[in-house]
């Protein structure tokens, strides 16, 4: 890539002003998910009554990528039932963000996707 | 300094030579030859290719002993730094007994960690850690107070390849040696970046890697004092470090064959015994002052940059944070630009929670990097600080 298209301003904006960024007061699931190389980190809250998502947050640190692409998807799932969520894929994330993820920076980019289904395994606390 | 060398430099600046440094023409040059007029397996055949195989094998040994001020018989063949260290923690371990303390640093890498905690978990070996000073160093005081008659091994980086830090090695081996214990020094970092003599650092034994020193990858070097090695097990076992087998019984070769059992990186070898030829044909000394002036331009570059490592006392190795923005970003946007750098823990997990971060962005520096990389590197910064304002 001879350009940052990686960088626009949307994913940038979501680095810098994250929408959802809380730890929300109730929630029936939730889990961490971490890249061990880079040191991307994500937990995510969410709060789901009758298999539909009433409420979203998460918490993180990372690379701009990681903490884009989590703030992006969380502001998705309000109103989507745990089926929809389970079947959301790598190229969902990649629409979302709209730039060309490099082979390097997958994990990055994914890391939201993982930590999210890896809460839906989890039985409800 | 000697640039064009190297063919894969035209199109990059490359600041990534704590990783893997660049190989010169002369290098690959040497390795198609092995494999075009030279190759056959070694200490083996009766028949000329085979002879010359073996010559030119041995010749490096030769070559690497001149390097680093030792004997041809200290000199051991491996894959590199993480397995002469492995062979070390195998071997060595063998001899340990439960209470015995090896003492490391918190600045090693993975490498010179990994290896020892296993045999810690192993054989009861209580593993003990050399803190940092304020200033990035080691923290001498405590290395005297931490090193004690029950200490049997010290095992420590000479050149961090995330601080820079160049560490007081001799002072170490003063320390272990009063109390009867041995020396390791990982040499990783310091091969390329300054004259190494194992008797000057009053070592026991010094482990490097050949691709860190402008050779090839997959080959590395194990010195050990010659009545130390002789008193060793082997680490691994096979063909070529015997001397006599029957169904139930085997004898070992001499040194340092009895360190290198199977076949080994034969092309890795001569390729490597080049690489030291070049670089002893440009001097260590001058590497090392040409090196020197590029730390002290990089010092003066440094504003929007917070270094993590020392102000002196250092090797062209820099670890550095930039206020809210992640190494990958950085790195990233560095590649944009043509510069690679590398972003993350480099292999020193421990380090970096010590320092409380995640990461942080290296550029690290080679014989034939210039001071108009550095100007490019600072470019490349420039861009990242406006990408994320």
């Amino acid at each position: 890539m001879s350009d940052l298209e990686l960088y626009q301003e949307n994913v940038l904006d979501y680095y810098k002003n994250p929408r959802n960024k809380c730890e929300i007061e109730e929630y029936t699931h939730t889990a961490r998910e971490l890249n061990p190389l880079c040191g991307d980190e994500l937990t995510i809250y969410l709060n789901v009554k009758e298999g539909i998502v009433q409420e979203v947050g998460f918490q993180g640190t990372g690379c701009a990528i990681s903490q884009a692409a989590i703030s992006m998807l969380t502001e998705k799932l309000v109103g989507m039932n745990v089926v929809d969520m389970k079947k959301i894929g790598k190229e969902d994330i990649y629409g979302m963000l709209g730039i060309p993820v490099s082979y390097t920076r997958e994990k990055c980019a994914l890391l939201s996707k993982k930590v999210l289904h890896k809460s839906l395994e989890v039985p409800q606390c | 300094m000697r640039k064009q060398d190297f063919p894969i430099l035209n199109n990059v600046v490359y600041l990534d030579s704590a990783a893997t440094t660049q190989k010169p023409q002369v290098v690959i040059d040497r390795l198609t030859k092995y494999y075009q007029e030279e190759n056959a397996n070694v200490h083996r055949g009766i028949y000329t290719l085979s002879q010359i195989a073996t010559m030119e094998y041995e010749k490096v040994r030769e070559i690497i002993a001149g390097f680093i001020g030792a004997k041809e018989k200290e000199i051991v063949f491996t894959k590199g730094t993480t397995e002469g260290l492995n062979l070390l923690a195998r071997s060595l371990g063998e001899t340990l007994q439960q209470g015995d303390e090896i003492v490391l640093t918190v600045m090693e890498h993975h490498a010179n960690i990994v290896p020892w905690q296993q045999l810690a978990k192993e054989r009861g070996v209580i593993l003990k850690f050399i803190p940092l000073t304020s200033d990035y160093n080691l923290d001498m005081k405590k290395a005297e107070e931490l090193i004690t008659e029950k200490t049997k091994i010290v095992s420590v980086v000479h050149m961090s390849n995330v601080l820079g830090t160049i560490n007081d090695v001799k002072k170490i081996a003063d320390m272990i040696h009063k109390k009867n214990g041995l020396l390791i020094v990982d040499g990783a970092q310091s091969i390329a970046h300054m004259p190494i003599n194992v008797h000057e650092l009053d070592c026991d034994f010094f482990v490097f890697s050949g691709h860190k020193v402008y050779g090839p990858t997959g080959i590395g070097v194990l010195y050990g004092r010659k009545e130390l090695l002789e008193g060793m097990k082997p680490y691994q076992y096979g063909g070529d470090m015997i001397r006599e087998v029957s169904l139930n019984e085997a004898s070992w070769n001499d040194l340092p064959w009895k360190f290198e059992a199977g076949t080994p990186n034969i092309s890795g070898v001569v390729g490597l015994g080049k690489a030291i030829e070049y670089v002893q044909s440009v001097g260590m000394e001058n590497i090392e002052k040409h090196e020197s002036e590029l730390i002290n331009y990089f010092m003066k570059k440094i504003e929007e940059i917070t270094i993590i490592g020392p102000e002196n006392n250092r090797g062209a190795v820099f670890s550095f944070i930039m206020e809210g923005i992640h190494p990958h970003d950085v790195s990233e946007i560095l590649n944009a630009s043509n510069v690679a750098v590398r972003g993350g823990h480099h292999c020193a997990m421990p380090l970096m929670k010590e320092l409380g971060l995640t990461g942080t962005t290296r550029a690290s520096f080679g014989m034939y990097n210039t001071t108009e990389d550095i100007d490019k590197l600072f470019e490349g910064l420039q861009k990242v600080t406006e990408v994320f304002k």
